[in-house]
């Protein structure tokens, strides 16, 4: 199905370049592509930077502008999965008000059923985090919201592929360790 | 290269980088973030000419003209803010058409980015989409190696643009200085690897075909493979028709050249896509003007996809073989690989289509009866006074689509026209660009009074320079294309398209141009003839009939074989 749409990530290796953000969100907005999360960082090649990008789009869609995405001449290669073929994980913060957490003993189980962890205790607010998939953070979201809270901020999605991208082989460097 | 130890400005390493790459030719405009560069053009002005546009917009095209004949890269300049967004549309049309070019602007100075600096604009940010590559330079040191790369990535693999915005203080900034020609950039591979394997596969497609066809684009030309592709068509006897862009890659009398693809394109050509069982692409992308419909586009044939660039794979038209790499190395082992023959039937069936149209519509046009003078028979004398010979540069519009259908051509690289982005007021630019690349050859360009106002102003960079381009206009008071459109599809309701002109002679006089105009059927052989004798820059305005049409066309969202006729 042509227009059938799915969630794919994107793995792009590039060069560090200033601008390159610029010119890979370009491709997305010139085809009205939304981007649901995007996060960057160092690869496991030095001086090699990885995005993880994620989009809601038919698989027509995405074959071509993981094309585009390679075409651009800082991106060393471009590729894109199901979440099938992925291991994917998100980080979630949730600040409550710590007055909540002794005033509703709820929290408490709430907290340890959740498997989440508490980053820091202060007398007016404690951080708690969670990693794992969507529906693992937006459940505590949903079960902490009723009490209140403070803020809320979900990281973009990181993935690593299941099977090997091979970029040191593109890069002509030693094979993938 | 040697070390040149004492230390030299950045604005010298640009020109000195410059030089290196041999670029003899600028067109460009200064202004203050870009005077410290413009400063050391004066000093090295015996070995770089520069040619003052009359906006920067006109240096674009002139460059993008100068590369198309000349297969150089054109380089352009020009100063911060105003200057570099002058720059977008040519740079954009250069993207589309796959025309190498640099662009070097001058940036405000780098502790003053982004403080909304007299004369800054994000330009880096702005041509982003239609630049191969860009990159904003604020260390001298830096200007060398980054030049290198320009002119690399701008000419190699899919040629393109590429934009370098330096700022001010890495003009001045001293630096040591070395040039080093970049032959690669590791995450970038211009030509990708062909596959033996798929060129047996297409030319296993191609001994089996009963009625074979190829669509070349302007790969043939980029990839310098015009004589690779006429061995391949001789031997094969396929016939062959051409994109917009590959015009002129095979020469207009040459048997199996059997037309235009596309919205204007030829009868037969257009038909004959849908009844072919092998369709054979060499450099071209399949752009939506070529295929129409694409639902209903050669959906019976096997297709061959031949392309240096893997994102066009696919990307409109699905490929059974898909043959990457540079034609000029992938064109001749499929002539080796392939029978001789000649399709004979098929290829009569493409005459025949011919016939039709040439009695149902070329005829009327060439040879008109009526009183109006038609924009067809204008280039018929053309191409009788310059016998195929010239250099041919067109605008947008009615007069580029007549101008290709009817214009003559027997060597390569002879047809200019803004194809992918359809940019009016590229021509007479343009026009300058490829005189100056061909300075040997004659260079007609054909304009409408639409486009022709548009970058009317270069006429003062022709005058300047005195360069011996030809002048054509074709007016018909009216924007022909979008009236021709409101005619067919909006009931006539002729929108904002009706032009009161000025006198094209007078203001071509004003630039002490010679100019004529022509309003009358029989005097139109002798203007033709004296504007093309003449040495010098000439101006010729022709009174066309308010309501010549151009046919054949596809309507929009139409298949390529509804193509109409009238």
């Amino acid at each position: 199905m042509k227009d059938l749409k799915t969630t794919f990530t994107v793995s792009i290796y590039t060069e560090n370049n200033l601008g390159l953000l610029n010119r890979i969100s370009a491709i997305f907005l010139k085809r009205h592509i939304n981007i649901d999360s995007l996060t960057t960082s160092q690869s496991e090649i030095k001086d090699i930077f990885r995005f993880v990008i994620v989009v809601n789009a038919s698989e027509f869609m995405i074959k071509r502008l993981v094309k585009q995405i390679e075409k651009q001449i800082e991106v060393i290669a471009s590729f894109y999965h199901t979440d099938d073929q992925t291991i994917f994980l998100e980080t979630a913060l949730y600040k409550v008000k710590s007055k909540s957490l002794f005033d509703e003993k709820h929290i408490q189980k709430i907290i340890k059923n959740s498997q989440a962890n508490i980053v820091t205790v202060s007398p007016n607010y404690f951080v708690i985090e969670k990693t794992g998939w969507r529906e693992d953070t937006e459940k505590l979201y949903n079960e902490l919201e009723p009490y209140g809270l403070l803020q809320f901020v979900r990281s973009g999605r990181i993935s690593v592929s299941k099977e090997p991208m091979n970029i040191s082989n593109i890069l002509g460097l030693n094979s993938d360790k | 290269m040697k070390n040149i130890n004492n230390k030299i400005s950045g604005a010298e390493a640009v020109i000195r980088s410059l030089i290196e790459e041999n670029v003899d030719l600028i067109y460009g405009y200064p202004g203050g973030a870009i005077m410290p560069i413009y400063d050391e053009l004066y000093k090295f002005q015996e070995k770089i000419n520069h040619v003052l546009t009359r906006h920067e917009q006109g240096a674009t095209h002139a460059a993008q003209g100068f590369s198309r004949v000349s297969g150089k890269v054109g380089v352009v300049m020009a100063t911060s803010g105003p200057g570099a967004t002058n720059l977008v549309t040519g740079i954009a049309d250069a993207q589309i058409d796959s025309t190498p070019m640099v662009c070097i602007t001058g940036q405000v100075a780098s502790h003053l980015l982004g403080s909304d600096a007299f004369q800054e604009t994000d330009i880096i940010g702005i041509s982003t989409p239609v630049t191969k590559w860009n990159c904003q330079v604020t260390k001298a040191k830096d200007i060398p190696k980054i030049l290198a790369k320009a002119f690399y990535i701008a000419k190699s693999g899919r040629p393109g643009p590429v934009l370098i915005d330096i700022t001010k203080d890495a003009q001045f900034e001293l630096m040591d200085y070395k040039y080093e020609k970049c032959h690669s950039v590791r995450s970038y591979k211009p030509v990708p690897d062909y596959s033996i394997e798929q060129i047996k596969n297409a030319s296993k497609l191609i001994n089996e075909a009963k009625k074979p066809f190829i669509v070349f684009g302007q790969g043939v030309i980029l990839g310098d493979a015009e004589n690779e592709f006429k061995d391949l068509i001789e031997k094969t006897g396929i016939p062959s028709a051409w994109t917009i862009l590959g015009l002129s890659a095979l020469p207009t009398d040459h048997y199996l050249n059997v037309g235009m693809v596309g919205m204007h394109g030829n009868y037969g050509p257009n038909v004959l896509t849908n009844e072919c069982d092998l369709l054979i692409a060499i450099g071209m992308r399949f752009d939506d003007r070529v295929t129409g419909n694409l639902e209903s586009y050669a959906k019976q044939a096997k297709i061959i996809h031949m392309e240096i660039d893997p994102a066009e794979i696919d990307k409109n038209v699905e490929s059974d073989v898909a043959v990457l790499g540079n034609i000029k190395d992938t064109i001749p082992l499929l002539s080796s690989m392939v029978n001789k023959n000649s399709h004979k039937e098929w290829l009569e069936k493409f005459n025949n289509f011919y016939d039709i149209e040439f009695k149902k519509v070329i005829n009327d046009e060439i040879n008109p009866t009526k009183e109006g003078l038609t924009m067809a028979e204008v280039i018929k004398e053309i191409n009788n006074s310059t016998k195929g010979d010239a250099i041919i540069v067109t605008d947008v519009g009615q007069h580029q689509m007549v101008t290709c259908r009817y214009a003559k051509f027997n060597k390569s690289k002879s047809n200019v026209t803004s194809g992918g982005l359809g940019t009016m007021g590229f021509a007479l630019p343009a026009a300058l660009g490829a005189k100056m690349g061909a300075p040997e050859r004659e260079v007609v360009a054909v304009i409408g009074d639409g486009g022709y106002q548009m970058t009317i102003q270069e006429l003062g960079t022709i005058f300047q320079t005195g360069s011996a381009v030809k002048i054509v206009v074709l007016n018909n008071n009216f924007l022909g294309m979008v009236r021709q459109w409101q005619e067919m599809f909006f009931d006539k309701r002729y929108a904002s398209t009706e032009l009161v002109n000025p006198d094209f002679v007078t203001i071509a006089k004003g630039y002490y141009i010679e100019a004529e105009k022509v309003s009358e059927r029989k005097k139109l052989k002798n203007a033709v003839n004296k504007m093309i004798k003449s040495k010098k820059p000439y101006f010729l305005e022709v009174t066309i009939e308010k309501e010549n049409n151009v046919f054949p066309m596809i309507p929009t969202g139409a298949s390529v074989s509804e193509i109409r006729l009238e």
